[in-house]
């Protein structure tokens, strides 16, 4: 039996990574995949916790938030390619459009 | 039949919306049809009115009319009312009667006009203001008829609104009025606090048991409606508006600011007959600003070239007269002065419309002269009125300037009596010398323009004027007893009961623990004989032809003499210059008041209020400027904040 610690202390690692890169990298591709890593961070969290108190209801919501990721993905990825047909590149620093 | 009264400020009124609000679309006949029925059906109206009063025995002339309640708060009720009693019921004639005459003749004299509606619709207002002025049975509503008849007369003087002098004298007119306006107010407040009402019958009926004779209050009231008085009748100090006033067309000369509203002041005064008989020093000041302001004006009116300025200053002049019969008791004189004056001079306003019809705009005597011959029409009712302001017998400026000197002699002083007569005599040498510089003599007029007798329109009104004023004096032929129409007809109104009111007076003041005067002299009245009355009726008679045989000399006779003997004498300058008492109010209260103006406008408002607001403004766009920095565009940013505010909340909270 793997304890609670190690599920969190995992978690915590990723969803750290994960706010690193969104605000380090300046492709918008890997910060888009950063945000995937916290959400995936926070699933491990919510797994870990569903073990430790022997429900399903943590499972169940981390279904749900794959479903939402997906979503993200979908839409998030539709953004980027639009932000690429408007300036030849995804680089973040480009784009300053939702100033004033 | 005295049901009908609420009627007759009605009429006017729905003459002045339909000729204000349809005039362009009826056209300018309909208009003028519309305005002068309006007017007759109020006169008419106030001809069953009349007939409903006298039929009513002498004790009980007194009709009261509550249309509705106006407002009620607390103790003040406020009813929207009318009171028809001999007072009013003679002021209603005149107001109508002459207003009738007035309407119809305007017709020809702005024939011409383009806002012909426009001049009718605020002389129909006029009429319902005045109306309300003289029918209303408590003082606000009073004064909402005199605070009408006010703007209606800022509406007329400025009606040449293209003019700056007409705008001008507007504004001047309204200013001025507002300063005796703001003085009627208090003294309403002032009435309201003694009597906890402002009804007519009741304040007067509880005058006596209310108010000391002679105290600190009942004068203070007076004296407020007094200066009230003083605005509304161009009485020294607040007359400079009159003579400015002419700007407006010449039948509002005649109208309002000859006939009508310049005397409502007379007929407060009269009105509150039973306030005045209680405070000895106001009925004084009355008195004594009358009988200067009637010498007073009458001198400027001596030096004056415009053909209505001379009228103005006469009307100034013969209002003091007025205020002088009301100041020495003699109340009824006062309004029976009122009364022929109204007819003469808006005779004599009317008869100088027409003359500068006729001329085409000309209103400078010196470019006048022999006009007789192309007016006959105008040179005589204008005539017969001079006579009559002059004051000769038989007309009616005799009976009523004679028997306010008569009063002012016997209730007065010598002191009063001595103005009345220094002003009748330079009323006479003014007034001829208008008739001889205008209709006799060489012609100085422009040989370009041809001098023509005004449309029937006009001259008829005239001619009924001149009726009037020849024949007004009738109403009051002061020496066979029982012929005094008026003064029996008014008897109910200025019957006041002195030793009543004195002994109540005492009566309050033992109360009060005070030493009560020796009074008795004031009952005490002296007894004068026939042939007092008639010799003074002599004097007067003399006095007048005097004057008019000094004009005669001096403007017939040797019509260069003036010229010559009068230039350049400081005496002549100073009348000419009005006596430079526009120059001084200038110089210490309008400039001052405009100057503060400016300070309060430029300084305290441009730089002081507005200063402050914009400075709140300016300091939060420059905050707003700088916390704009933040906002940055990129969404990594956005992100570092959100981090960074999540770990800021994480310290706080362990």
């Amino acid at each position: 039996m793997i304890p609670l610690s190690h599920y969190l202390v995992l978690s915590a690692m990723l969803f750290s990574i994960g706010v690193l890169g969104v605000l380090v990298r300046r492709n918008a591709i890997v910060v888009f995949m950063c945000v995937e890593i916290m959400l995936n961070a926070v699933n491990i969290s919510l797994i870990g916790f569903d073990n430790y108190t022997d429900q399903v209801n943590g499972q169940i919501f981390s279904f749900m938030v794959m479903c939402v990721a997906a979503a993200e993905v979908s839409v998030g990825l539709a953004i980027v390619i639009a932000l690429f047909r408007n300036k030849p590149t995804v680089n973040l620093d480009e784009f300053n459009l939702m100033r004033w | 039949m005295l049901s009908l009264a609420w009627l007759v400020p009605v009429f006017p009124l729905i003459g002045s919306i339909v000729t204000g609000f349809f005039g362009l679309r009826i056209g300018k006949d309909a208009v003028g049809k519309v305005a002068c029925g309006s007017v007759a059906l109020s006169f008419m109206t106030t001809l069953i009115i009349l007939a409903g009063l006298v039929m009513l025995p002498e004790e009980h002339r007194i009709y009261e009319q509550v249309v509705f309640t106006w407002f009620a708060s607390g103790d003040l009720v406020v009813d929207f009312g009318y009171q028809i009693d001999p007072l009013s019921m003679v002021m209603m004639m005149v107001v109508t009667g002459v207003g009738l005459i007035i309407h119809i003749y305007s017709i020809g004299y702005m024939h011409e006009e383009y806002s012909y509606y426009r001049f009718f619709a605020y002389m129909n207002l006029f009429m319902c203001s005045m109306l309300l002025l003289v029918m209303g049975n408590n003082f606000l509503l009073m004064f909402i008829g005199w605070e009408g008849v006010g703007m209606c007369s800022y509406f007329l003087i400025g009606y040449y609104f293209e003019k700056k002098s007409a705008c001008d004298a507007g504004t001047k007119a309204f200013v001025v009025n507002r300063v005796g306006d703001f003085a009627f107010l208090l003294g309403i407040m002032y009435i309201f606090k003694e009597f906890k009402t402002i009804d007519f019958t009741s304040v007067f009926a509880a005058a006596p048991n209310t108010l000391i004779y002679g105290g600190e209050a009942v004068t203070l009231i007076t004296l407020f409606l007094f200066i009230g008085a003083t605005g509304k009748s161009a009485q020294i100090p607040l007359y400079t508006w009159l003579p400015d006033a002419m700007e407006g067309p010449t039948p509002v000369s005649a109208l309002i600011h000859a006939a009508t509203m310049v005397t409502a002041g007379v007929y407060m005064v009269a009105r509150c007959n039973a306030l005045f008989m209680l405070a000895p020093m106001s009925m004084m000041t009355v008195a004594f600003i009358g009988g200067g302001t009637a010498i007073f004006a009458a001198t400027i009116g001596m030096a004056q070239n415009d053909i209505k300025r001379v009228l103005a200053y006469s009307t100034v002049s013969q209002i003091g007269y007025m205020f002088l019969a009301c100041g020495v008791g003699a109340f009824t004189a006062g309004i029976f002065h009122l009364v022929t004056h109204a007819f003469f001079k808006a005779c004599l306003f009317l008869g100088s419309g027409s003359v500068i019809h006729g001329l085409h705009g000309e209103q400078d005597i010196r470019k006048m002269g022999g006009l007789k011959k192309y007016q006959p029409v105008t040179y005589l009712t204008f005539l017969i009125s001079t006579l009559a302001i002059a004051g000769i017998f038989p007309l009616s400026g005799f009976f009523s300037k004679d028997e306010i000197l008569f009063h002012s002699l016997v209730d007065g002083n010598m002191i009063l009596w001595g103005m009345g007569v220094s002003g009748a005599f330079i009323t006479a040498f003014y007034m001829f010398r208008l008739v001889f510089l205008t209709f006799h003599g060489e012609s100085r007029v422009d040989p370009h323009v041809h001098p023509h007798e005004s449309p029937k329109v006009m001259t008829l009104p005239l001619v009924v004027l001149a009726g009037l004023a020849a024949a007004g004096g009738l109403l009051g032929i002061p020496l066979i007893k029982g012929a005094h129409l008026l003064h029996h007809w008014l008897e109910p109104v200025f019957s006041f009961d002195m030793k009543a009111a004195l002994d109540a007076s005492a009566q309050m003041m033992i109360k009060e623990g005070h030493h009560v005067p020796a009074w008795s002299h004031l009952l005490e009245k002296e007894e004068h004989g026939l042939a007092m009355e008639i010799g003074l009726m002599l004097l007067s008679l003399v006095i007048a032809l005097s004057g008019i045989t000094a004009a005669y000399f001096f403007y017939i006779k040797y019509p260069t003499l003036p010229d010559r003997i009068m230039q350049g004498q400081w005496g002549y300058e100073l009348v000419k210059n009005k006596y430079q008492v526009d120059e001084f109010y200038d110089a210490t209260i309008v400039n001052p008041a405009i100057e503060g103006s400016f300070f309060l406008w430029k300084t305290c408002d441009a730089q002081g209020v507005d200063g402050a607001v914009n400075g709140v403004a300016k300091t939060i766009a420059w905050f707003s400027d700088q916390a704009r920095a933040f906002q940055s565009g990129f969404v990594r940013n956005y992100a570092l904040f959100m981090v960074v505010g999540f770990i800021g909340f994480l310290i706080v909270v362990f």
